[in-house]
């Protein structure tokens, strides 16, 4: 097995044993870059003198005796909204240009401090704004299995680089899908974590309430572990949950018997028929291997999409206010201050950002907040009722990550709805604030990759990870 | 006191909203330094600049100095939330501010003014203050037609607390005292240096006149008040000025107007028209804050005795009145708890207070004379020892000196005490010079008394004690 097919758990054992070198498995994977990178656009910046430094470093570690930890050389990707300190951090748009963060985000310390080697910042939609990775200042990401299709988004770049092998490993952060969905475009496994149990902390924020970072992988155990890593309580995360980091390794293999899986009687329709089989073959493993398929139902989950178009872009109008051309990133001169503001935030930011800047801005204005976001809040906590409900029933609920597989790039830009609907079934869970994740199942239309979601209730990781494996066993 | 105070047949309706800064060691939401005075822009970090990615932590202590300030002000603490206050300005780094809206840590409480009225206090909520910018170029100071602005983000996320007063205060001389009593209280309490002149406490007033009877005017707001003197006068402008266009068949705006130092007048700044909409909504970048009772409690304990009661206590041991000029002066320097020491080491407590008062004018200066030296002076005094003169000699040396005994110098100084017998003596003697005048006396003429006291005090050379003599004399006539 080469280097690059091994996986991030088996890399760490190796190196953290002696057995291997980090700067080995680096390579191999910079190997990848060199020979692919140029049809995929993963990245926005590869950091390759820095990650043979930490390489360096872990491999000297190992020489001295000393454990480098749990990520011992593990090839690692940052999405492009993580602060890294001295290295840009665009978010893929334009009004950051040739900004450096003075400080790393509590993730980056986290994986850096676990042993792991960043091999580079991934491309994303500008400041996470999408699904599909086709609105970055830098031009789309490209889907390893088919590169005339998009790599889903917005978190293209760090699914690509792991489906392309560029990285063992990624992080992206997912607000309404953003993990899950990419994920599944792209054949690899995606956890989008209980809000709170991953640090926010130099993640440059789209939507505070929704937003949270979480693995990219190839299996379910390299999330488990990436995810071991990252969990746990920051306190200079005010929404970071007080608990300790979370333990997921050990349920692996603990199998679904007796476990109840919900099936949502009344899920929104319009997915493609092999994304259906899949999912119904999914239940059938399930079922295969000990657990009770129940149906559950969901009825507030159509409002989902709505309730988010609402309070995610209200949260980014305010979160995105703070790029004014006076402080860092692009300034375009102008006769005064408020020109210079216009200016500037006209010529740095793309299309996408400025609706959904207008977008929050209207729902919060004077007069209209009561009708939209006020509104949307109430259906927020309408779902989080209805999902409550559904938990009485069910451990875990499963459902389609993306109504369809991978589409051509270019098919939907000028369609921003239809683009919207590839979240409907990955929005209500941050709306909740509740865990899921993608894991492959098979393939759907054109021989491309299908996920299967689990969703899981406030901190129930555990039995998340239990299902998703059992479901990784059945796909094989 | 309890008059209505009228302009021109006109009640004057006022609220103020005062912001103060607290003295916290750092700032609300980050670690940087909460310091004024420094070189710009060293108080600085991701959450101070608002960096992308930086998050809000709050600050135990302000919260803590928050509540000093609500208990101190009789509001009820509550659970609360932090919202965002949207608007763009230079020198606001997230473009929005972080403060609290409709779920405040204070409400309901009032001030108590020296002579007893109560004034409202709707909230005293917590907040971020923005950076500091100064407009170079221009007119005015004002960003407008300026050709360039610096920013000093030293300032910026500090915590501040605004205190927002009821519409109770129905002149320019209740607005003052409403101020001063606010800025003693929060220096009693520790929660800020309260120094108008260094901004960290800022006052803005709504104004509104209506003829008695009538509902509300429409009230402005004035803003850049930096003084407590400056506070009345600008009220009163603002009051003359909306009764002018009144009575000139004018209709009032509602506007912001800002206060011109140097011309005495208020000029619009903007009209409500162009408010800014600061699209409020919960910051989600924090958590809702629910201070435990026996945090509450604790806080509560932990007050020191504020001014009023101070005052009380002073003018119970003097006698003289809480809100005379002698009590309200001591206390607010901080020098009543030595008046009353100086009482409990044996001295007349009134005539401590005037001492004190007299010999101690600058504000906030700590007395140094031991209680002790200036008891056995206030005594000697009091005992007829010395003369009052000769007593105001004496303290103004020990003054100097930080402490001495008073005996000593007034025995230096040829002060040395006129026994009984050597004063009585003196008085048979001028009697008997004076015989005339002690007939007129001892036939009901008072005011002959004049004369023999003149003569002994010639005679005493200024040693002889007035009231000791008096009453010499008023005994040997027998009444």
């Amino acid at each position: 097995m080469s280097l690059t097919e091994t996986s991030a758990f088996e890399i760490a054992a190796e190196v953290r044993a002696g057995r291997l070198r980090a700067v080995d498995v680096l390579d191999a994977h910079l190997a990848n870059v060199a020979a692919r990178e140029s049809e995929i656009h993963a990245f926005n910046t590869v950091t390759a003198d820095e990650a043979r430094r930490s390489a360096e470093a872990v491999d000297a570690a190992v020489a001295a005796g000393r454990d480098p930890g749990p990520l011992a050389g593990v090839p690692i990707a940052l999405k492009d909204n993580m602060c890294t300190r001295g290295v840009p951090t665009t978010c893929s748009s334009k009004i950051l240009d040739g900004w450096k963060p003075p400080y790393d985000a509590t993730v980056v310390e986290l994986v850096a401090n676990a042993g792991a080697v960043v091999v580079g910042k991934t491309n994303l939609d500008e400041f996470a704004m999408g699904s599909s990775t086709e609105n970055s200042a830098f031009g789309p990401t490209f889907n390893p299995h088919d590169v005339t299709r998009v790599a889903g988004g917005s978190s293209g770049g760090s699914a690509a680089a792991v489906a392309a092998r560029f990285a063992s490993i990624s992080l992206g952060s997912d607000t309404g899908g953003s993990i899950r969905q990419p994920a599944a475009l792209c054949g690899v496994v995606g956890v989008k974590p209980t809000y709170g149990t991953v640090s926010r902390r130099g993640l440059v924020a789209f939507a505070s309430s929704l937003d949270q970072i979480g693995p990219f992988s190839h299996d379910v155990r390299d999330s488990a572990l990436l995810l071991e890593v990252i969990s746990g309580h920051d306190p200079l995360d005010s929404t970071s949950i007080p608990q300790p980091s979370l333990q997921l390794l050990s349920e692996l293999d603990r199998g679904v018997k007796g476990l109840r899986i919900g099936r949502i009687t009344d899920l929104p329709g319009g997915s493609e028929p092999e994304v259906d089989e899949r999912l119904s073959e999914a239940f059938d493993a399930l079922a295969a291997a000990g657990a009770t398929i129940v149906d559950v139902e969901l009825p507030s989950m159509k409002f989902g999409l709505t309730a988010y178009y609402l309070v995610a872009p209200a949260e980014a109008s305010s979160n995105l206010a703070r790029y004014d051309g006076v402080r860092y990133g692009m300034r375009v001169e102008a006769s005064d201050t408020n020109a210079m503001y216009m200016a500037t935030r006209a010529a740095g930011f793309g299309d996408e950002v400025k609706r959904r800047i207008m977008l929050g801005t209207y729902a919060l204005s004077a007069g209209y907040y009561d009708a939209y976001y006020g509104k949307a809040l109430k259906v927020r906590r309408l779902i989080s009722d209805d999902f409550a409900r559904a938990y009485e029933k069910a451990d875990v609920l499963v459902t389609p990550t993306s109504p369809i597989v991978a589409f051509p790039v270019g098919s939907k830009v000028d369609d921003p709805l239809s683009m919207y609907l590839c979240d409907v079934f990955t929005i209500p869970t941050n709306l909740a604030g509740h865990p899921a994740m993608s894991v492959p199942f098979g393939t759907g239309a054109h021989g491309l990759p299908v996920g299967v979601q689990v969703l899981a209730p406030t901190l129930g990781e555990a039995v998340m990870f239990r299902v998703a494996a059992e479901l990784e066993r059945g796909a094989r | 006191m309890s008059e209505t105070f009228m302009i021109e047949g006109y009640e004057l309706v006022c609220g103020l909203e005062v912001h103060v800064e607290l003295a916290t060691a750092t700032k609300l939401f980050s670690a940087s330094a909460n310091r004024f005075g420094d070189e710009p822009n060293v108080h600085i970090d991701p959450v101070t600049l608002g960096l992308p990615g930086a998050l809000p932590v709050l600050n135990r202590r302000a919260v803590e100095l928050a509540m000093r300030i609500g208990l101190a002000l009789n509001c009820t603490v509550q659970p609360c939330t932090f919202h965002r206050k949207n608007y763009f300005y230079p020198d606001m780094p997230k473009a929005y501010q972080i403060s609290q809206y409709d779920q405040p840590l204070n409400i309901d409480g009032w001030l108590e003014l020296p002579g007893g009225k109560r004034i409202g206090v709707e909230r005293a909520h917590l907040e971020e203050d923005t950076g500091k910018s100064t407009h170079i170029g221009g007119s005015g100071g004002r960003i407008h037609g300026s050709d360039h602005s610096l920013i000093d983000f030293n300032r910026a996320g500090v915590p501040l607390v605004e205190i927002v007063g009821r519409p109770d205060i129905t002149s320019p001389d209740e607005a003052r005292q409403y101020v001063t009593e606010l800025r003693q209280i929060l220096v009693a309490i520790g929660a800020s240096d309260a120094k108008m002149e260094e901004g960290s406490m800022r006052c803005d007033a709504n104004v509104s006149v209506r003829k008695p009877g009538d509902p509300l005017g429409t009230r402005c707001e004035i803003k850049n008040v930096n003084s407590v003197r400056s506070l009345g006068r600008a009220i009163e402008y603002e009051a003359r000025r909306q009764i002018a266009l009144i009575e000139s068949g004018e209709k009032i705006r509602q506007e912001t107007r800002h206060w011109d130092e140097n011309d005495g007048r208020t000029h619009t700044l903007r009209s409500k028209e162009d408010a800014d909409d600061y699209r409020y909504f919960l910051e989600p970048d924090l958590v809702p804050l629910a201070p435990e009772k026996s945090w509450i409690d604790e806080v509560r304990a932990s007050l020191p005795m504020l001014p009023r009661e101070r005052r009380q206590r002073l003018s119970a041991a003097t006698g003289a009145a809480a809100d005379g000029e002698a009590v309200m002066v001591v206390v607010e320097r901080g020098q009543d708890d030595y008046v009353l020491a100086v009482g409990e080491a044996g001295a007349d407590v009134a005539r401590a207070l005037v001492h004190v008062k007299e010999a101690y004018a600058e504000q906030g200066s700590e007395p140094t004379v031991p209680a002790a030296d200036l008891a056995r002076l206030i005594s000697m005094e009091t005992s007829g020892a010395l003369t009052a003169t000769q007593a105001k000699t004496v303290l103004a040396e020990i003054v100097e000196a930080g402490g001495g005994d008073a005996t000593a110098i007034a025995a230096a100084k040829g002060f040395e005490a006129m026994d009984t017998s050597e004063l009585e003596a003196m008085v048979d003697d001028v009697i008997a010079s004076n015989a005339d005048a002690w007939a007129k006396y001892c036939g009901g003429e008072d005011k002959a008394m004049g004369a023999l006291v003149g003569a002994i005090m010639k005679s005493s050379k200024g040693k002889a004690d007035g009231k000791a003599v008096t009453a010499l004399l008023q005994a040997k006539r027998g009444s």
